[in-house]
């Protein structure tokens, strides 16, 4: 971890209807950490994503990446949807969802190339699905399309990467080959921000949390600030996660 | 006229001619454009769209009087788009869903329509009669301006097409990612639409309101069924749909009194019902086909390894045992056990069975070998 903010968040407020889903939510993420999001169902951690990388519009407040506005910073930051989000019975394969990553960085009308294609097979590799590359996307399990979504976002070669659940539905060889590319990551200076559920392995993946219910609760290393404290506040019930160590 | 009369005509005659080529434009980029609308999930979009241009035709010939198809088709597009993006505000300004908004524009934008066609029809001069045949649509009055106009939109929107492909890929298949990455997605979206409500209104003629939505759909849903590729896909569509056109417009020529609208669509039903039952790997025949097969597989490998289980129990595995003791197996036949004789794993002695080597090794291995199939 640095010194350098990564992504800075002021003020943000979203809502749908009346009711706010986020409230003056303000955050700043470090350099180089790979950080969870975690609160209960409907605490507003996917649309927390969705405000900063400009999906949802929010209501009032400001998003910085590196100390530039989001728009201008783009191609610093990737994305990795919830795989829900798609309709996998879309006509095409593997490698074609992968070749997506490379779109951003090519802009409008300009096709995929050689190079490009050697970046989707090289994140193919990365993710252990090269042996899919030609498969017809249906026909990958659960965890291969996770794998697949993981790797278009590696072919953007970003500084942050964003994930909306990552680990809903995967196996447990799949999520622990997710974490071993989110800690490369990590370790080569990247900022990886994860919408997170599972609270229990929390303190094994992660370096830093973001508690999160509507308001933001805590922010912080999961050292200092992964406590029942914490969670109660966040879950609204007595919580208890005994941390090893 | 019979079919075949009709295709040596075709090439000679001028009017049957400029209808065939009409249809077949039509089809083409029908199909091309709804292979979109089908991925988008917008399927009835089309149906909303066509319905709503219907006042539009008749505003259209209430304000200038005239008749020749741009003039009214003009009008057509304009309360075509006004109904679309009536039914985008709908869905994203209310808590609508998008069918409620769909069946609420479609039968607004029809019903006002059958109303101003009533009240042209009750007008004295005696200029309004055929604005109906919009209705039913009639390639008979297809004429060669009309299919120039077709020609010249198909070529703009193949060209749109190739160059942005893959904006269009991204966008289908995941918008909120193609946001993130920077693209427009809204323009698009607006540029796909507006495509798909172009094609509408240039069917209207020659296929009719009422109908024109299964010209964007049955082509497009029975190439989905052979391929899994999206390029594909829209060529395929194409080609459905152009060859309905053509058909359509035989079958309707050859036989009198066939109106080509409904013909050329029940064309592209038959495509539709053949690839649904017949595409090698999503069709209903051959999906079946493997099922059972799969399922008879699986019963043979089972009284197999019942047997092995039953074998395995003595020292000498060829030991005989009674048929007798296979029949409270669940899946054990004569023909199984018929099957397995003819595989060598088993021989067959009056009312004994004993397994042979063969057999006892491949039952020893069957599990591994399921798994490492299925991988």
């Amino acid at each position: 971890m640095s010194n350098k903010i990564a992504v800075k968040v002021d003020d943000l407020t979203v809502a749908y209807n009346y009711k706010p889903v986020l409230w003056d939510i303000d955050l700043e993420i470090p350099e180089s950490v790979l950080m969870a999001i975690v609160g209960p169902n409907g605490a507003g951690k996917s649309t927390l994503i969705k405000s900063i990388l400009g999906i949802l519009k929010p209501i009032a407040g400001s998003v910085s990446i590196y100390g530039k506005s989001y728009e201008k910073q783009r191609s610093l930051v990737a994305y990795v949807p919830q795989k829900g989000s798609v309709d996998w019975d879309f006509p095409t394969t593997a490698l074609d969802v992968v070749m997506m990553g490379t779109y951003g960085s090519l802009g409008w009308i300009k096709r995929p190339k050689q190079k490009q294609k050697k970046a989707a097979l090289e994140a193919l590799e990365k993710v252990g699905m090269l042996p899919f590359k030609g498969r017809q996307i249906s026909q990958l399990s659960g965890g291969q399309q996770q794998r697949i979504f993981l790797a278009r976002a590696l072919v953007q070669d970003a500084s942050i990467y964003f994930m909306d659940e990552p680990f809903q539905g995967v196996d447990a060889t799949t999520e622990i080959a997710i974490i071993n590319i989110l800690k490369e990551l990590r370790k080569a200076g990247k900022t990886v921000i994860v919408v997170h559920h599972d609270l229990q392995t929390v303190p094994e993946y992660f370096d830093w949390v973001t508690f999160l219910n509507v308001k933001k609760i805590a922010t912080g290393p999961v050292k200092d600030i992964f406590n029942d404290d914490n969670l109660t506040k966040t879950y609204g019930i007595n919580y208890k996660v005994s941390i090893q160590e | 006229m019979d079919i075949q009369e009709y295709f040596s005509l075709v090439f000679s005659d001028y009017t049957l001619r400029t209808i065939t080529l009409g249809t077949a434009i039509l089809g083409a980029v029908t199909g091309m454009l709804g292979s979109f609308a089908v991925l988008r999930k917008q399927s009835l979009l089309g149906d909303a769209i066509s319905h709503a241009a219907l006042p539009g035709i008749a505003i259209s010939f209430l304000i200038t009087g005239a008749k020749d198809s741009n003039t009214l088709l003009l009008g057509a597009l304009v309360s075509g788009l006004i109904g679309t993006f009536w039914i985008r505000g709908i869905i994203s300004k209310t808590h609508l869903k998008s069918d409620t908004a769909l069946g609420l524009i479609l039968s607004l934008f029809f019903g006002f329509g059958m109303l101003l066609l009533t009240f042209i029809q009750k007008q004295p001069n005696a200029n309004q009669a055929g604005l109906d045949k919009y209705l039913f649509g009639q390639a008979a009055t297809l004429i060669e301006s009309d299919v120039w106009m077709m020609a010249i939109v198909t070529g703009i929107c193949l060209f749109v097409l190739l160059l942005f492909w893959k904006e269009f890929k991204i966008l289908l298949f995941d918008k909120d990612y193609a946001k993130t990455l920077g693209f427009n997605t809204k323009a698009i979206d607006i540029l796909i639409t507006s495509f798909i409500v172009l094609a509408i209104v240039l069917g209207l003629q020659t296929v009719g309101v009422v109908l024109m939505s299964a010209m964007l759909l049955a082509p497009a849903a029975a190439a989905r069924q052979w391929t899994n590729s999206l390029a594909t896909m829209v060529f395929l569509a194409a080609i459905f749909g152009a060859f309905s056109g053509v058909f359509g417009t035989a079958i309707s020529a050859s036989q009198d009194n066939l109106s080509t609208g409904p013909v050329i669509v029940l064309v592209a039903a038959v495509f539709v019902f053949v690839s649904f039952v017949f595409s090698p790997s999503r069709g209903l025949l051959f999906k079946q086909i493997r099922f059972i097969k799969n399922r008879r597989d699986l019963q043979l490998h089972k009284t197999l390894s019942f047997m092995y289980n039953i074998a395995e129990t003595h020292d000498d595995i060829s030991h005989p045992h009674e048929i007798k003791i296979l029949n409270n197996f669940h899946g054990f036949t004569k023909g199984t056990l018929k099957k397995l004789v003819d595989k060598n794993y088993v021989i067959l002695e009056g009312s004994t069975w004993s397994l042979t080597n063969d057999g006892f090794k491949t039952a020893l291995n069957l599990y591994n070998q399921l798994t490492k199939k299925d991988e």
